[in-house]
C-alpha cells in the first residue's frame, strides 16, 4: 500500500509517496532523499548517530517510522549552517576538536542544538555530559564535545543578551 | 522487518476496532516496538498508529486534585512539566534517568508502561523463550542471567520489566485508564503487569484492542513531594538500564514517618511495590535503623534466579539509601545526574 | 568523485613552520556539515541493497535456506548462497601472505562461528533486503561449540601478534622467584572485546566489465586492493578504491574481511551496483575482535622493592580456522627492569570469528594485568606505586638489553604526578572520601607502545604556479591524517599549507602502508618528508645549474626551501621563487618520489618505544559499588608531536578506551551456544559522555634522532595502555578490593560496605 506523506526537510516542503511503511525517517533521509549527513551507527536507538530534530526536538531517526511522522518539520545536519556560515555549535566543534573520525558528529551536533533548545543543561558541564549521553563517540572525543557545547552556549547566551540589551 | 499494514485511526474507538484483531499492535513512538520489529522479536501484521489521536497528550489536574497524564505525553515533556516535577519529583527523576534525551523526547507514557523486557534471550530469536513463544522454554534460566529477576519469577520466566518510570508510579498508587472493546475501565498500575507464573507470554492485564489512554496519580500522591527520590544503580553512568533501582517516598509529620512508599525496579517482571517494608516505617522516626529494617523486609521473599544473588544485597542497600535520601528531602532542583549515586558531585576529598 | 574540498577551519592558527602547530582539522567543515562522504553515503544509479544473513549457531552447517520465501518478498532480486554465487579466482581459505586472513565468502555451508555470513539477499530496497534475509529461516545441523578459555587442549602457537616469538626469556625466573622476599602470584582475566567503530563496515561497489569501483572504509588501501585483485582475478590497475574518511577503524578495517568481498560478489552476481552495510550485531563476528585472555603473573621482589623476577604467562584463544594470538604477555618486555623475565603464551581454539588487532593489541590486554600486578607488588612491599615503578625503572630494554632510542618516561612520571597531585596519596586503600561520602581512590599505570615503522611511498610535485602537490594513499580514521600529513607535506616542500594540494584516501595514489600500529604518521610522514626533499633537490638542481639563477653555483653550499622560495644556505638574501625557477626552466612541474621505511640498523641498535604515565581518580559508592572515574592525567613522551591538538585528542581517546577496558567493555558469550548475547551498543557498554571526566594530557618533549627522520613515535594506541591499569588500581585504592577479572563490575565491590 502506498502512503502519501509530506515533510518539511530543512525548510523545504517535500511531498512523496512511500511505497513501504517500514521505512524509517533515517532510511528515508539517507537512502531515498540522499541526505546522508545523518548517520546510522546501530539502527536500534543505542548510539545517537541518527539524531535529528523533529518539530524542534531531538530524536533518534532510526526508531521513527516515516509514515508516522507525516506533517513533521525536520532539521538535519545539512540544514544547520546558513550557506558558508557555520552554526556556532558547528564552529565550536571544529575549534575544540570535538570529533575525530567524524561519524558521530552530525548526531552530536544535532543533539547539542536540541539540548540547547531544551534549556535544561545551561553551562553546567556535568549537566551537559548527562544530556549528551545519548550520543556515543567511540573515538572518545567527549572532552572536546563538552568544551564545544560550553563555548557555543556561551556565545549564544552572549548574543541573546546583546539582542535583549 | 516483516511487512505490515499501517493504519492511522482518527479516534480512540477506531483505534480499538483496528487493534482488536490478532496480529495487530499499537504504535506509539516506536522506540521499543520498532526495535523489537527490527530484531524479528515482534512481527505484527498491522500497526495501529496512535500518535495522531487527539486528546491523549494533555497533562491535567482534575477537580479532586489527581493528575491525569495522557498516554501520548512524551517522557521528556512530562518530566520537564514544572507542576508535575514539583508535585511528583521522584517520578520526574525516574523519567530523566531512563534511556537518553533523544529517546525521552520520543517515548510516550503509554509506551513506557508497556515496553517489553530487555532479557537478551527474549531478544535473541534463536534462543528459546516462553515469553516470545509460549511453551518453548527459557534459555535465560541456565544462561547469562546476571540481570534477571530476584522476585516474583517462575521457572518459566525470570525476566524483569525495565521501566524506570513505573517504579515511582507504582509506589504512588498510579491508576491506568484503559479503553477497550467494552468501553473504558481503570486498573491500578500495580495490576497492569503480570508475573510470569506458567504463562509468561501474558505480560499485562490488557486484552486485545485495549489501549492505555491515560495514567492518573491520585491526590494523595502529592503528599510525598517533600521527601521523594528515585535511585538507580547502573553499569555505566548514563544511558543504561537499571541493575536495580528503587523509589522511596515519605510523608513525614512531626518527626515521624506518617506514610512510606517503596518500590523496586529491575528485580521482577513488574515494578515491585513492597508494602511490607512500608508498614515497618509507619509511625516511626526516620532513622537508619528503621530504614535498615524496612530494607530487609523489602527483600525477604527474594531469591536468585541465576547468577544474580548480588542483586538481592544490592537491592537492600538501594532501598536503604533511597529512604535515606528521601528523608533528607527532595532537592530543590533535580541533580545533574538524575537518580545516580553520583548525583551530588563534590570536589573536596578527605583522607 | 569530486576532489575533496578541505578547508582551513575557523580557528586556523599558524606561525612559522607547519609541523608542531595545533591546526584545526582541515576536514572539519566537511565533518560538521554532514558533507564528509563515508562509504555508505554513496549512491549509484541502479544500485541495489545487499543484506547479509548470518548464522545463529556457532558450529555445524547450514542444511537449508528458504530462498523461495526470500525471493517471494516484493523487491528481492536475488539471493546469493554457497550454491549460487560467482566463482572467486582463488579459494579464500588460502593464505597467500601473513596479512591474509581466512574469510567467509560463502565457500561452503560449514559454520565456524556465530554471526558468520551464510547468505546475501539482494533487493531494490534496504527494507526488502533486510526482511528477505530473515525469511531465509536457515536450518542447521549443529555441533557442540567450543567456548571459552578452557575450551579444549591448549597449545603453544608458533608466533603471537604479528610474528612475535611466543616465549621470551632473560635469566632464571624460578631462581629469581625463589630468592624473592615478596612474591605475587595472581591471575587476571580480560574479556573478548569488539572494535565497534561507530561506522559499520560498508561497501558500495560497481563493476564495469572487469573494472571495479569500490567505496569502502579501509585502513589499508593497497593491501585491500591486492586482496581484491587476487580473489577476483583482476589486475591491480582495474580496481579503484576510495576511502577518504573512515568512521573509526581501530584495527577492524585494516585487512580485507569477508563482508566487503560478499558485496563485490553480489554486484557481480546481479550485474548492478551494490550497497552492503553491516548491521551492528553483525560486527560481532566476521570483522575481528580482541581475544579474551587469562594471564598469570608471578613476580618476586627483594627487601628493597627491587624486582627479582617477572613471569608473565597469557592464555588466549583463536578461531578454529585461522591464527591470531593476542600477544598479551609481551607487555612485560619493555617496562620494568628485572634480572629474570619470562613471557609466554598458549592458546585454545574456539568457535569464534578470528580475533584480530584491536587498538593496542597485546599491549592493552597485557598492560592491565601487568600494571595491576605491579601495583599489587608495590603494596606488598609497602611502597608507593610510583616509587616502586621508579625503583624498577628500565634504563635499557630489559630482555634485549638494548638502549632506548629515547625514553622520557621519568619526565612523564614526574610531570604527570605533579599535575595530578600524586604526592598526597595515602599508601593504604580505602582511606579517602569526598564530601558526599563516596570512596575515592588514586591509581597509576605506565604506558608503553612500540615506535613502529612500515613501508610507504609518496609523490611530491612543485608546479609552475609555485604551488605543491603531495600524493599518498594515506587513511584518515579520525587520527587526523588530512591535517597532520598535510602539515608534514607543507614543510617537506617548503610551502605554506594552503599552497599544497594534499591528496590521500584513494588506491591510485602511492602506497601509504597500513594505518595501524600507531605507525601511520611516522611512516607516511617519512615518505612525504623524503618525497619533499627529493622534489626540492630536483628544483635546486634546476636552479643551481642555471647561470641565470641567483642560486647558480650554490650546489656545495646548498639551498633551503622556505615559503615557496629556494634560498642559499650561506646567504639567505639570495634566492628565487619556485615559480621563477620553473618558468625559466620551461617545465610545467618537477616531481619526485620518496619512501618511508624502518631503519634496520637503528632497530638493531636501539629499542624504540613511546612511554607515558597515567594517573586516575575514581569514586566508588561505598555501599552500592557503582564506579565513576572522576579525573585522569596522562603524561606521554612520544617523540615529535606533529599537531598537538590532534595528538591530545588521540591520547584522550586512548585513555577513554583504557577506562572502558577496566570498567565497561565485555562481550558476553553464552557458553552453551557460543552466541554473543550483547551484540549491540545498548548492552555492550562503551563509555558515554557522562562516564568521561575532565581529562588532562601532558606531552613531554622528546627528541628522538633514531626512530625516523622526523622523530615521530605515534600516539594512536599508547593511551589505552597504562590507563586501564591506572583505573583498575584506583578502584583497589578506593575500596581495598582487588578485582582481577575485567571489566570490574558492581557485584565485585559489594563484598564489603
Ligand atoms: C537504547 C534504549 C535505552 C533505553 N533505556 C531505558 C531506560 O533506561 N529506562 C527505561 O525506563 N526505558 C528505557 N528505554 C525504553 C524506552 O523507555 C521505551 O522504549 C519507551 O518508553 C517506549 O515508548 P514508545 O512510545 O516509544 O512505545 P512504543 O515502542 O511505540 O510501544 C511500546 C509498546 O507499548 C505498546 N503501546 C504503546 N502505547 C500504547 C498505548 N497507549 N496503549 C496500549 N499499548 C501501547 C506498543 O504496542 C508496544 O508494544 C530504552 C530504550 C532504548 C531503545
Ligand atoms: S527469562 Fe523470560 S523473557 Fe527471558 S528467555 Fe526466559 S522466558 Fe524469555
Ligand atoms: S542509529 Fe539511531 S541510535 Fe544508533
Ligand atoms: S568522532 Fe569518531 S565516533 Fe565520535
Amino acid at each position: 500500500m502506498n502512503h502519501s506523506i509530506s515533510l518539511t526537510v530543512n525548510g523545504a516542503r517535500r511531498d512523496f509517496v512511500l511505497d513501504d511503511p517500514r521505512v524509517t525517517l533515517l532510511d528515508l533521509l539517507r537512502e531515498r532523499l540522499h541526505l546522508t549527513g545523518t548517520k546510522k551507527g546501530c539502527d536500534r536507538g543505542q548510539c545517537g548517530a541518527c539524531t535529528i530534530l523533529v518539530d524542534g526536538k531531538r530524536i533518534n531517526s532510526c526508531l521513527a517510522l516515516a509514515v508516522s511522522h507525516d506533517g513533521a518539520d525536520i532539521l538535519t545536519i545539512e540544514g544547520v549552517a546558513r550557506g558558508d556560515q557555520l552554526h556556532p555549535v558547528q564552529a565550536a566543534f571544529i575549534a575544540h576538536d570535538g570529533f575525530q573520525c567524524g561519524f558521530c558528529t552530525p548526531g552530536q551536533i544535532m543533539s547539542a542544538i536540541g539540548m540547547m533548545q531544551e534549556a535544561q543543561a545551561g553551562s553546567d558541564p556535568e549537566r551537559i555530559r548527562e544530556c549528551m549521553s545519548g550520543n556515543l563517540c567511540r573515538c572518545g572525543a567527549y572532552a572536546g564535545i563538552v568544551d564545544a557545547v560550553l563555548d557555543a552556549q556561551g556565545q549564544m547566551d552572549e548574543s541573546n543578551q546583546r539582542r535583549s540589551a | 522487518m516483516k511487512q505490515f499494514d499501517y493504519v492511522r485511526p482518527a479516534t480512540v474507538a477506531e483505534a480499538v476496532a483496528a487493534a482488536v484483531q490478532p496480529g495487530a499492535a499499537y504504535l506509539a513512538a516506536g522506540t521499543n516496538l520498532l526495535d523489537l520489529m527490527k530484531g524479528g522479536v515482534s512481527r505484527p501484521d498491522r500497526l495501529v498508529d496512535v500518535t495522531h489521536l487527539d486528546g491523549l497528550d494533555a497533562i491535567e489536574t482534575l477537580a479532586d486534585g489527581s493528575l491525569r497524564i495522557g498516554a501520548l505525553v512524551s517522557n521528556a515533556d512530562l518530566a520537564h512539566d514544572p507542576v508535575f516535577a514539583r508535585s511528583y519529583p521522584a517520578v520526574a527523576e525516574a523519567l530523566l534517568s531512563g534511556a537518553s534525551a533523544q529517546l525521552r523526547n520520543a517515548a510516550t507514557v503509554g509506551g513506557n508502561l508497556l515496553q517489553r523486557t530487555r532479557c537478551a534471550y527474549f531478544y535473541d530469536t534463536a534462543s528459546r523463550c516462553n515469553k516470545r513463544e509460549a511453551g518453548s522454554g527459557c534459555d535465560a534460566r541456565d544462561g547469562e542471567n546476571r540481570g534477571h529477576a530476584v522476585l516474583g519469577w517462575s521457572d518459566s520466566c525470570i525476566a524483569t520489566h525495565p521501566s524506570d518510570f513505573c517504579v515511582p508510579l507504582v509506589a504512588l498508587d498510579a491508576v491506568v485508564e484503559i479503553e477497550g472493546k467494552s468501553g473504558r475501565r481503570e486498573i491500578a498500575l500495580d495490576e497492569l503487569h503480570c508475573l510470569p507464573g506458567n504463562s509468561p507470554e501474558r505480560e499485562s492485564a490488557l486484552e486485545p484492542g485495549d489501549i492505555v489512554v491515560a495514567v492518573r496519580l491520585p491526590p494523595a500522591a502529592r503528599g510525598f513531594a517533600a521527601h521523594a527520590r528515585y535511585l538507580k544503580v547502573r553499569d555505566r553512568t548514563s544511558y543504561a538500564f537499571a541493575v536495580v533501582s528503587a523509589a522511596a517516598a515519605l510523608r513525614i509529620e512531626n518527626g515521624k514517618v506518617a506514610e512510606a512508599r517503596i518500590a523496586l525496579g529491575g528485580v521482577a517482571a513488574k515494578p515491585w511495590r513492597v508494602r511490607a517494608a512500608e508498614d515497618v516505617l509507619r509511625g516511626v522516626a526516620p532513622t537508619a535503623d528503621a530504614f535498615q529494617e524496612a530494607a530487609w523486609r523489602a527483600l525477604t521473599d527474594a531469591k536468585p534466579s541465576g547468577d544474580n544473588a548480588f542483586k538481592i544485597e544490592l537491592a537492600r542497600r538501594i532501598v536503604m539509601r533511597a529512604l535515606t535520601l528521601a528523608a533528607a528531602g527532595t532537592p530543590a532542583r533535580l541533580p545533574a545526574l538524575p537518580a545516580s549515586p553520583f548525583a551530588a558531585t563534590s570536589g573536596a576529598i578527605h583522607a | 568523485m569530486p576532489e575533496l574540498n578541505l578547508t582551513s577551519a575557523p580557528a586556523h592558527i599558524r606561525h612559522g613552520s607547519n609541523i608542531g602547530q595545533p591546526l584545526t582539522r582541515r576536514d572539519g567543515v566537511l565533518k560538521v556539515t554532514g558533507q564528509a562522504t563515508y562509504a555508505a553515503d554513496n549512491h549509484l544509479p541502479g544500485m541495489l541493497f545487499a543484506v547479509i544473513a548470518v548464522s545463529s549457531i556457532a558450529h555445524g552447517r547450514v542444511v537449508s535456506l528458504d530462498v523461495t520465501a526470500a525471493k517471494r518478498h516484493p523487491g528481492v532480486v536475488d539471493v546469493m548462497t554457497p550454491d549460487h554465487k560467482p566463482q572467486l579466482a582463488i579459494d579464500p581459505e588460502i593464505k597467500t601472505n601473513p596479512f591474509v586472513f581466512r574469510m567467509e565468502a560463502l565457500q561452503s555451508n560449514e559454520v565456524r562461528y556465530a554471526n558468520q555470513p551464510i547468505a546475501v539477499v539482494i533487493a531494490e530496497t534496504l527494507e526488502a533486503a533486510t526482511e528477505g534475509a530473515v525469511l531465509l529461516a536457515p536450518r542447521y545441523e549443529s555441533l557442540p561449540p567450543l567456548v571459552g578459555l578452557d575450551a579444549g587442549e591448549s597449545f603453544v602457537p608458533p608466533v603471537v601478534g604479528v610474528g612475535n616469538p611466543t616465549e621470551n626469556h632473560l635469566g632464571d625466573v624460578e631462581a629469581g622467584l625463589a630468592s624473592a622476599e615478596k612474591q605475587i602470584d595472581a591471575t587476571y582475566e580480560t574479556p573478548p572485546q569488539y572494535h565497534n567503530a561507530m561506522e559499520p563496515h560498508a561497501i558500495v561497489v560497481q563493476w564495469d566489465g572487469d573494472r571495479l569501483s569500490v567505496d569502502m572504509p579501509t585502513q589499508g588501501l593497497v593491501l585491500s586492493l591486492a586482496r581484491i585483485a587476487e580473489l577476483f582475478g583482476i589486475a591491480h590497475d582495474k580496481i579503484h578504491i576510495r576511502s577518504p574518511f573512515l568512521g573509526g577503524g581501530f584495527g577492524s578495517k585494516g585487512l580485507m574481511g569477508g563482508p566487503p568481498v560478499l558485496g563485490i560478489m553480489a554486484a557481480k552476481l546481479v550485474g548492478r551496483p551494490i550497497k552492503l552495510v553491516l548491521r551492528r550485531e553483525q560486527m560481532y563476528g566476521p570483522v575481528g575482535h580482541r581475544a579474551p585472555t587469562r594471564q598469570r603473573l608471578r613476580i618476586g621482589a627483594d627487601g628493597e622493592g627491587r624486582l627479582t623476577a617477572l613471569d608473565h604467562h597469557a592464555r588466549t584463544v583463536s578461531s578454529t580456522f585461522d591464527d591470531f594470538y593476542e600477544p598479551a604477555a609481551d607487555a612485560s618486555h619493555t617496562l620494568y627492569a628485572a634480572p629474570a623475565i619470562r613471557t609466554s603464551h598458549d592458546a585454545v581454539r574456539v568457535n569464534t570469528g578470528t580475533p584480530l588487532f584491536m587498538r593496542a593489541p597485546g599491549e592493552a590486554t597485557g598492560s592491565i594485568a601487568l600494571e595491576s600486578a605491579i601495583d599489587e607488588m608495590a603494596w606488598a612491599c609497602g611502597m608507593d606505586p610510583l616509587a616502586f615503578r621508579l625503583k624498577n625503572y628500565a634504563e635499557v630494554e630489559p630482555i634485549s638489553g638494548k638502549p632506548f632510542s629515547s625514553k622520557a618516561l621519568r619526565a612523564c612520571y614526574e610531570q604527570g604526578a605533579a599535575r595530578f597531585g600524586w604526592a598526597k596519596r595515602s599508601l593504604q586503600a580505602r582511606q579517602m572520601r569526598d564530601d558526599a561520602g563516596l570512596l575515592v581512590g588514586w591509581g597509576m599505570g605506565t604506558a608503553t607502545f612500540p615506535a613502529l615503522m612500515f613501508q610507504a611511498e609518496a609523490r611530491a610535485a612543485i608546479r609552475r604556479d609555485g604551488t605543491g602537490v603531495m600524493e599518498i594513499g594515506a587513511h584518515d580514521m579520525g587520527q587526523g591524517a588530512w591535517t597532520a600529513l598535510a602539515q608534514i607535506a607543507a614543510d617537506a616542500v617548503g610551502l605554506d599549507i594552503d599552497r599544497v594540494t594534499f591528496k590521500a584516501g584513494t588506491s591510485d595514489l602511492p602506497d601509504a602502508g597500513i594505518a595501524g600500529g600507531s605507525a601511520h604518521t611516522a611512516t607516511a610522514g617519512a615518505a612525504i618528508h623524503s618525497a619533499g626533499a627529493a622534489v626540492i633537490a630536483k628544483l635546486a638542481d634546476l636552479a643551481t645549474g642555471d647561470e641565470r639563477s641567483p642560486l647558480f653555483g650554490a650546489g656545495n653550499a646548498g639551498v633551503i626551501a622556505r615559503d615557496g622560495r629556494l634560498i642559499r644556505r650561506d646567504d639567505e638574501s639570495r634566492g628565487e621563487s619556485y615559480a621563477e625557477i620553473l618558468a625559466r626552466a620551461g617545465v610545467a612541474e618537477v616531481e619526485a618520489r620518496g619512501t618511508g621505511a624502518p631503519n634496520p640498523a637503528a632497530m638493531e641498535e636501539y629499542a624504540m618505544h613511546a612511554h607515558g604515565a597515567v594517573f586516575a581518580e575514581v569514586k566508588v559508592d561505598p555501599e552500592l559499588g557503582q564506579i565513576r572515574v572522576s579525573r585522569m592525567v596522562g603524561a606521554f613522551a612520544a617523540g615529535r608531536i606533529v599537531n598537538p591538538r590532534m595528538v591530545q585528542s588521540q591520547l584522550f581517546g586512548g585513555m577513554i578506551w583504557g577506562m572502558s577496558f577496566a570498567l565497561h567493555e565485555e562481550a558476553i558469550t553464552d557458553r552453551r551456544t557460543g552466541r554473543i548475547m550483547n551484540a549491540n551498543l545498548g548492552e555492550y557498554h562503551v563509555p558515554v559522555n557522562a562516564d568521561v571526566p575532565p581529562l588532562d594530557v601532558i606531552t613531554v618533549d622528546e627528541h628522538d634522532p633514531h626512530v625516523n627522520a622526523l622523530g615521530i613515535k605515534g600516539v594512536g594506541e599508547i593511551g589505552i595502555t597504562g590507563s586501564a591499569g591506572a583505573v583498575a588500581n584506583a578502584v583497589w585504592h578506593a575500596t581495598g578490593v582487588r578485582v582481577r577479572r575485567f571489566p570490574i563490575r558492581i557485584e565485585d565491590l559489594l563484598t564489603q560496605s
